[in-house]
């Protein structure tokens, strides 16, 4: 049992995490608040003065933050529903008796390790560069007009990028929970004569429920906080055509120096990550008492 | 007892998905064949690229002459072993404390660590930016020790406390019996057993920092700039260079790629924090 004096000794051992990412959460978050509140820009210091909630009204307005919104909804929407199906239909194959199955497991799980960076890039110009890009060379030699990727459709191609990435992340955790499954079950339920498609509806979907709100929940909060991929690839464009909150807020503090709008868009950016966050929290949090 | 599957059944599910595998795996295969190629080479047509043309080591000795590939390579090993190590240190007696001296509050402790991870990174960008401007650490490897270290510090407790929470009890309790004292205790008995988790923690945080790209390219620009950031330098156009990208982007992934298909099993557990076995 616990004793007095290692209960204390206990809260010595814990103090360094709790202080540091007290601080880490406080000081921060602090701050953007309060410079959302100024008309604050990193080109004139010193000068600051407290203009109220003017920096959220000029956010809202910009027609690009309505173009944000519905961006970074289309990219989280659209990678969701690509990564989640995909992956259950991916992991369903992965299961099945095969041979190499590990060598196989390994190419499928592969992109997941790729830098955002290295991804972005390497999508753009060896394949989807309308010129010189496999893509490209393929449509040209069939005698079609290839695609400018990024020119004509650019947020279906940074959310097929972004799915090459993470639908190995949804596989892989759909695997390993697929693979706890009690397998004598399906077997029963075969012999008592239930169609596959009855299998998968009945015994294994709610069998993955679990790990389909993780895999959901988790890219969710990965995904609203895209960034690298959108700035080696389109820069936000053309326009703001691939303009993600995240991208927009960048632009504002870091290229165009208004700290004050820039903060205003954190602000918001925080509450949209904490209404997700709020939903995984509850469900990890069940899952701690198990 | 598992049914017998015939061969005929496996030979198609093999075919299905080794097509599937590779298509997934082929961007990466594909860079790792350009970056053997020339650059006049790796631009032909695809079939041309791998039969029509000859093999070379010269796009990786020109991605180290064009910017100091190594100085890059070295920033990210410094930053992401360094993030890891710091963490380790503050996370290990967090989570020994958490999973061996549980109080009340335990569960609300953790919960709240792990809700630190969900604050946005760019909402924190601005005040991150102005103090590392201010203190003059920005484009240190310092400052992006630190950075990293507190992003996935969260992670590192969680997966520990996970791993140390397994360790059973009666192991200890009949150590105790036989009258070890606590450092025996600690060393001998407790140790062993927490090695392998924390090692496997160590291996997913060395990954994810290693990845991360939002806090690298804001706060790095020449000096500290880690692979991801090197790597973005080629989106310029004077970077359209196929071959030499390939060979670049190869020598940024390889090192986590293989690491990252070690510990497979710990990413799952760590990246769902054990909601899923």
């Amino acid at each position: 049992m616990a004793t007095k004096a290692s209960r204390s000794s206990a809260r010595l051992m814990i103090a360094p995490a709790v202080i540091l990412l007290l601080g880490w959460m406080i000081i921060p978050l602090g701050m953007t608040l309060y410079f959302s509140f100024l008309r604050y820009n990193l080109l004139q210091p010193g000068l600051a003065p407290f203009v109220g909630w003017e920096n959220y009204y000029w956010f809202f307005t910009d027609p690009s933050f309505t173009a944000a919104m519905w961006n970074t909804l289309v990219l989280v929407g659209g990678v969701l529903t690509i990564t989640t199906i995909g992956g259950i239909c991916f992991a369903l194959l992965l299961d099945r008796p095969m041979f190499g199955q590990g060598i196989i497991r390994i190419m499928v799980i592969a992109p997941f390790f790729v830098m955002p960076t290295v991804s972005g890039l390497v999508w753009k110009n060896m394949f989807m560069n309308p010129v010189n890009g496999i893509f490209g060379q393929i449509a040209t030699g069939l005698g079609f007009q290839p695609i400018d990727f990024f020119g004509q459709i650019p947020m279906a191609s940074i959310i097929f990028i972004v799915s090459w990435m993470w639908l190995p992340f949804a596989t892989l955790i759909l695997l390993t929970a697929l693979q706890s499954l009690d397998q004598e079950q399906l077997e029963a339920a075969e012999m008592d004569g239930a169609s596959w498609a009855n299998r998968f509806w009945f015994i294994m979907l709610p069998h993955l429920a679990r790990a389909i709100t993780v895999v959901i929940l988790i890219q969710t909060i990965f995904l609203l906080s895209i960034f690298a991929e959108i700035l080696v690839t389109t820069n936000g464009g053309p326009g703001v055509a691939t303009t993600n909150l995240t991208y927009l807020i960048y632009v504002s503090s870091l290229l165009q120096f208004d700290v004050g709008i820039g903060s205003a868009g954190g602000v918001v950016a925080i509450i949209l990550a904490n209404i997700v966050a709020f939903f995984l929290m509850r469900m990890i949090g069940k899952n701690l008492d198990a | 007892m598992a049914r017998a599957v015939s061969n005929k059944k496996k030979i198609s599910n093999t075919a299905v998905a080794g097509i599937l595998g590779f298509f997934m795996f082929f961007p990466i295969l594909w860079i790792l064949i350009l970056s053997f190629k020339t650059e006049e080479d790796a631009i032909r047509a695809p079939l041309e690229v791998l039969f029509g043309s000859g093999w070379t080591f010269d796009s990786f000795a020109a991605v180290q002459a064009r910017s100091d590939y190594f100085k890059h390579f070295m920033n990210s090993v410094i930053i992401s072993l360094g993030s890891t190590l710091v963490g380790l240190i503050i996370a290990i007696p967090a989570a020994w404390a958490m999973a061996f001296v549980p109080a009340k509050r335990t569960k609300d402790v953790l919960m709240w660590m792990l809700s630190t991870k969900m604050l946005p990174p760019v909402g924190v960008l601005i005040p991150i930016y102005l103090i590392f401007r201010d203190l003059g650490i920005l484009d240190s490897r310092i400052g992006l020790t630190f950075v990293l270290m507190m992003i996935n510090l969260p992670i590192i407790i969680w997966m520990l406390y996970t791993y140390f929470k397994e360790i059973p009890g009666e192991i200890l309790e009949a150590a105790r019996m036989d009258g070890a004292s606590l450092r025996d205790e600690v060393l001998y008995v407790l140790t062993p057993m927490a090695i392998p988790g924390m090692a496997s923690t160590a291996l997913l945080n060395i990954i994810l920092a290693w990845n991360e790209a939002f806090w690298t390219l804001n706060l790095t620009s020449a000096k500290a700039a880690p692979l991801t950031a090197f790597i973005a330098s080629y989106s310029s156009p004077e970077g359209l260079f196929y071959a030499k990208l390939s060979a670049a982007s190869i020598m940024a992934i390889a090192p986590i790629l293989i690491m990252g298909w070690f510990s497979q099993k710990q990413l799952v557990r760590g990246l769902t924090f054990g909601a899923v076995k």
